[in-house]
């Protein structure tokens, strides 16, 4: 149980906010976990966690980060609430720390909505992604998560943070089309997907989603196995994922980092760790070897003298791809085996 | 049915010099003149086919509008709050603001609205022609006072907007049908406006254009007379013009007279409006298929930027035109004949007109 809430922290700490441009709230709750980290990702740690979600056991150990207890802090401490509200500025002000990250809306939108109208064929007018279920991890303040609800799916909007899903929930009481079909939860992926199946509550558990999506989180995770995993674990077969993020290489380095950070200061100093980067062939190797397919890598560029994105042929900075779950999975097969000799 | 228009004759009352512009041949159709009655009947019915997605309040009237904060604060109000005078409210995420050249809207937001009174009043009517004619060519003729135009209806009827200072307008409502008939038709035909200097110039200068163009120019035709007026069909309105500087707001869009207002010479102040129409429909209509929040300032931003464009050079031009034919004065006359007839003559120039009119 030791190295499970090691995990959990660790994939905390990489979850901490939608992107390259958090806040320095969000940084300080970061810092707050980092402190906590004994070791560095283990193997034996990954491997427990690999039977963990295999098994379908419940995790007892519901080591919620303990900022989440700020998600209820409207009866106890005004100094929270004051920081969820200024939070709540930054979040959903479109020419502020995060005007990039709406900008981005203009390209990932399109591109979700556009590969899942390829594969389901909704019959709903007016609402070209109705009926389906889909998980934005890292949801930050629901950036993403509201425009996919409002094309008519059921979203589940997770992230750590529990400031930023009290902004992300707040925002989106206000529209009635969005009240019955978004949600949010405080947790990680992890979690989720360790969750007993079925148990009442339809969003958590096992294989319940058309689709996921991880838009700029996974340059912020130390263990990308596990959260290829749990990504398998909680998608349907044949369901999509969908990953925003950014490539390492040098010119991520020349203009993500020196530039984006230290020169220009579009994000925060320290925001991204160029280690952390992946490319897209290692990120599809990994998902292929995690049951996935990989049916689309495209470029993405981001204009900051125009405050907007375009896609491009080049995938050196910024990329978005696009991998289904495959279908015939050996290892449930195995399992469901096992369980029929244990039987007989 | 709406009535096709093949030819359209503009000619100056001061110096007879007249432009025609029809499509050759007379195949195509340059445009169409429908009747506001019929427009409004088929809007009306097309509305009743949509009350799942469309409730229209008749009879209501605001009394008061509340606006958003531009991002959410608490205890702000998110959404635009209209109150009517029934004590309803109404919450919006987008307002579209469609209430003519006085709007509340604009003055409201307080947006700063470039405009001034033409000392002019437009009258309209609808005549009964003497005789029925294969009633396809509008007619405008530029007296001193003001353009008189006569647009067709059917075979039988032609719409009139006589645009003129406000007293004449007046006197032309006060009187009854037969002298109101008789101005009529002495605006479109009598001569006394000419001058003899300008006459010859005119003549000059035509003669010397089919010189060298000799195939160029459209056989003249002669606008119908009138012979009665329909009942209780006079009115008059004052004209001038107007230009919002902002067409938008977070969560609100001016269309129409509420964010532009021509003088009706060129015909073209509707056509403004569905303009305006058409560009919000496709831009909100990508807006929803992106699954943006449709009162979003992006792509109200990107309605502003192309209806601005487009109209403020028709604007401009009409304006411009108004001002070309307000005078008497020798020069200015001479040179709007002049120019007249070479467009007349020079069909690359009337069809960039035309271009641009039918867009």
């Amino acid at each position: 149980t030791n190295n499970i809430s090691c995990s959990v922290q660790r994939l905390v700490k990489g979850n901490f906010s939608r992107l390259p441009l958090g806040t320095k709230v969000c940084e300080r709750l970061v810092r707050g976990f980092v402190g906590r980290q004994r070791s560095a990702s283990s193997w034996t740690a990954v491997c427990t966690q690999r039977a963990v979600c295999k098994q379908r056991a419940v995790c007892k150990q519901r080591t919620q980060p303990t900022v989440t207890c700020h998600t209820s802090a409207r009866s106890v401490d005004p100094d929270e609430l004051r920081r969820f509200q200024s939070l709540a500025g930054k979040w959903w002000d479109d020419h502020g720390e995060f005007a990039a990250l709406h900008a981005l809306n203009d390209l990932r939108v399109p591109f979700i909505r556009d590969n899942l109208l390829n594969v389901h064929r909704t019959r709903v007018p007016g609402k070209p992604l109705g009926g389906l279920r889909i998980l934005d991890v890292g949801c930050g303040g629901g950036l993403l998560t509201e425009p996919l609800g409002r094309l008519g799916a059921n979203v589940l909007g997770i992230d750590p943070v529990g400031d930023s899903i009290g902004t992300a929930k707040l925002h989106s009481s206000i529209d009635p089309d969005l009240r019955d079909r978004v949600r949010y939860r405080a947790c990680t992926l992890e979690e989720l997907s360790a969750e007993r199946e079925g148990g009442g509550r339809e969003e958590q558990g096992a294989a319940q989603f058309h689709a996921v999506v991880a838009s700029e989180v996974v340059e912020h995770l130390a263990d990308l196995e596990t959260f290829g995993l749990c990504c398998n674990h909680v998608l349907k077969p044949g369901g999509s994922l969908f990953i925003t993020t950014i490539n390492k290489t040098n010119l991520s380095y020349a203009l993500g980092i020196v530039v984006a950070e230290q020169l220009l200061r579009i994000v925060p100093s320290g925001t991204h760790d160029w280690e952390k980067f992946i490319s897209p062939v290692e990120l599809e190797r990994l998902l292929e070897s995690n049951g996935f397919s990989v049916q689309s890598v495209r470029g993405m560029l981001y204009n900051p003298a125009s405050g907007a994105w375009s896609w491009t042929d080049s995938t050196a900075i910024n990329y978005a791809l696009h991998a289904v779950k495959v279908r015939d999975d050996p290892d449930a097969n195995q399992a469901e085996g096992h369980a029929e000799a244990a039987h007989s | 049915v709406p009535l096709p228009l093949y030819l359209d004759s503009v000619w100056d009352a001061c110096s007879d010099v007249l432009i025609t512009f029809d499509k050759e041949d007379m195949q195509d159709e340059m445009a169409h003149i429908v009747e506001n009655d019929v427009v409004v009947a088929a809007l009306t019915k097309q509305l009743d086919d949509l009350s799942d997605n469309v409730q229209v309040k008749y009879r209501s009237k605001v009394v008061k509008y509340s606006w958003p904060m531009p991002h959410q604060q608490a205890n702000a109000i998110p959404w635009v709050k209209v109150t009517l005078a029934s004590g309803e409210s109404v919450e919006t995420k987008l307002l579209i603001g469609a209430d003519g050249p006085n709007s509340m809207v604009r003055q409201e937001l307080g947006i700063p609205t470039v405009k001034w009174n033409y000392d002019q009043s437009a009258v309209v009517a609808v005549l009964h022609l003497s005789e029925p004619t294969e009633n396809n060519v509008a007619w405008q003729r530029f007296l001193p006072s003001g353009p008189i135009a006569m647009l067709p209806l059917s075979d039988t009827e032609s719409s009139l907007v006589w645009s003129t200072s406000h007293q004449q307008a007046q006197e032309l409502l006060e009187l009854d049908e037969e002298s109101f008939v008789d101005a009529i038709n002495s605006a479109f035909w009598s001569n006394e406006n000419q001058s003899e200097l300008i006459e010859t110039a005119g003549s000059l200068f035509r003669s010397t254009l089919s010189a060298i163009m000799p195939s160029a120019g459209s056989p003249r035709q002669l606008p119908p007379s009138v012979a009665g007026i329909g009942p209780k069909s006079r009115v008059k309105f004052p004209l001038g013009i107007g230009h919002a500087s902002e067409y938008i707001r977070h969560r609100v869009a001016l269309i129409g007279d509420a964010a532009h207002r021509v003088h009706p010479l060129a015909g073209q102040g509707a056509n403004l409006g569905f303009g305006d129409v058409a560009c919000l429909t496709r831009i909100l209509s990508q807006a929803a298929f992106d699954g943006k929040d449709l009162g979003a300032m992006q792509h109200l931003l990107e309605y502003e930027t192309e209806r601005q464009r487009h109209n403020l050079p028709m604007m401009a031009a009409i304006d411009l035109m108004k001002r070309l034919y307000s005078t008497n004065a020798a020069p200015v006359v001479l040179l709007r004949t002049f120019g007249l007839q070479a467009t007349n003559m020079v069909p690359a120039l009337k069809e960039q007109i035309m271009g641009f009119a039918s867009k």
